[in-house]
């Protein structure tokens, strides 16, 4: 365990190296100014390697082979049928049969997202820099819902068969009339809160869901149809951050 | 000192409670099965604790500021020319290097030698995720200096957002069909844990360091543009090979 843990912690070192390079490179040679607060900027830079380590190691161990076997029983033929199936019956399975996966991708798109440490920061920043008329949860609230709806669409559209464009199209012109009319102040972080949606902890639940889904679903390809759920969950926060938003100013109009 | 830690963990701990219910109640209720592991389990989210607690702390201490001063040094540099170097250079080395990248690539070179699109030799899949692999990392990269660039000069950013967007659906009419799903995908792998709240608090250090910019209508938005780019790039990538 303490030697996974090592092995981690060497990753995101990898992962930081680049960005660390990037930043003392600029810093010597463009800049060329010491960087103000240096053991305290170093020390927070060592706190996020830690701490990262720790919360990828602690996934690892927790939540990831319970969520994934989670994720390929309830999508596996014997859940959704009882006992006695056949590739016969399989065969006439209706989409509405699989209503603990969409009660399931609905449950774990939610908790990830509120759980997702990136966006954690954005709220975080957002709250600051709005002066506190954005709340840390109320974002992250609208992003979680927006990311369920996402991910349950997205396992309707794998079990259903239906082409993945016709939905990001839709979706799209459905942003495009939002931005429309959403005050101006919200847009660029509701179109950013789409990107942080899917890092470190929905991303391979998710995928987990996807995989196991496209090879029960007779006639889907995993390796083509279990891709596309991750486009769903960065799509569907922009739509729900922005009708937040629409919400709250209607809200706070005088009738 | 102590106590700070402690209302952090606290904090951390409702972040981790939704996860922990939603698991609990599939696999006791819907599953009817018990919790395997439970040591392993118990240790991984006390860890996964520790971890998210830190990374916070970490965060107001380490990645917040440095993006922002250095968001400040280069506007009172007054070089746009480096600024936008640099916003080329943190895009495209904080994503070239990134594990879901690789993953993702891995997998997207496997689909392509299904469905024949190039060979099955590993020489063939090997190039083949390379490929992909710098065309996002230049994606994002492109993608951080046209944000950069929209901050500086205060373009609304709505419009470049939905030009993108069309860009991706006429993309999709003519790009081949096994890429378009690897290619929406690729949008979203790009930003990790790291980049994120760097990339954040330089969108926003640069916008309240310029004057007439607002930080909250111009400082956010460089994250959409990483997520945006790759989709179209990737789509090219797809057509040309």
């Amino acid at each position: 365990m303490g030697h996974e843990l090592l092995q981690t912690f060497l990753a995101t070192i990898t992962d930081v190296l680049p960005i660390a390079l990037i930043i003392v490179g600029f810093q010597s040679l463009v800049i060329r100014r010491p960087i103000a607060n240096l053991r305290r900027v170093g020390l927070g830079f060592l706190y996020v390697l830690v701490g990262l380590a720790f919360f990828l190691q602690g996934l690892e161990m927790a939540l990831f082979p319970i969520g994934k076997l989670m994720a390929q029983q309830l999508t596996a033929p014997e859940f959704i049928m009882g006992l006695q199936q056949t590739s016969e019956a399989m065969k006439e399975l209706d989409w509405s049969q699989y209503l603990w996966v969409y009660a399931f991708a609905l449950a774990i798109g939610f908790s990830t997202t509120i759980a997702e440490p990136s966006l954690l920061a954005v709220a975080l920043k957002a709250h600051q820099v709005s002066g506190g008329v954005i709340g840390v949860w109320g974002l992250r609230i609208a992003v979680a819902i927006g990311v369920a709806i996402g991910i349950t669409l997205g396992t309707y559209r794998i079990i259903t068969g239906t082409p993945l464009h016709w939905y990001i199209i839709a979706g799209y012109a459905i942003v495009i009339v939002q931005t429309l009319f959403a005050p101006r102040m919200i847009i660029p972080l509701a179109y950013d809160s789409g990107g942080v949606t899917t890092s470190t902890v929905t991303v391979p639940l998710v995928a987990a869901l996807g995989l196991g889904l496209a090879s029960t679903v007779p006639g889907r390809n995993p390796v083509f149809d279990g891709f596309g759920l991750i486009a769903f969950a960065s799509l569907f926060p922009i739509i729900s951050v922005m009708a937040y938003a629409q919400i709250s100013a209607w809200w706070a109009k005088p009738q | 000192m102590l106590k700070v830690f402690l209302k952090s963990l606290q904090g951390s701990f409702y972040d981790l409670l939704p996860i922990i219910l939603v698991i609990g109640f599939f696999q006791l209720a819907v599953l009817q099965q018990p919790i395997p592991n439970l040591l392993e389990i118990l240790t991984g989210s006390f860890f996964v604790l520790i971890g998210l607690t830190l990374f916070v702390q970490g965060l107001e201490m380490g990645l917040f500021p440095i993006g922002e001063s250095l968001a400040f040094a280069f506007a009172k540099k007054g070089s746009l020319t480096w600024l936008l170097i640099f916003a080329f250079a943190l895009g495209f080395g904080t994503t070239v290097a990134e594990p879901a990248l690789i993953a993702v690539a891995n997998e997207a070179a496997k689909v392509a030698a299904e469905g024949n699109v190039i060979d099955t030799t590993d020489q063939a899949r090997t190039d083949y995720a390379l490929g992909l692999r710098l065309t996002v990392a230049f994606s994002v990269g492109f993608a951080i200096v046209i944000g950069v660039l929209r901050i500086v000069r205060g373009w609304p950013v709505q419009y470049l957002i939905i030009g993108g967007y069309l860009g991706v659906i006429v993309m999709t009419l003519f790009a081949p069909p096994e890429i378009i799903g690897i290619a929406y995908d690729s949008g979203g792998v790009t930003t990790s844990t790291i980049t994120v709240p760097l990339v954040t608090a330089l969108g926003v250090g640069l916008a309240s360091s310029i004057r007439g910019r607002n930080p909250m209508v111009d400082g956010f938005g460089l994250i959409a543009f990483a997520s945006l780019t790759p989709m179209i790039f990737v789509m090219a990538y797809g057509m040309i090979r």
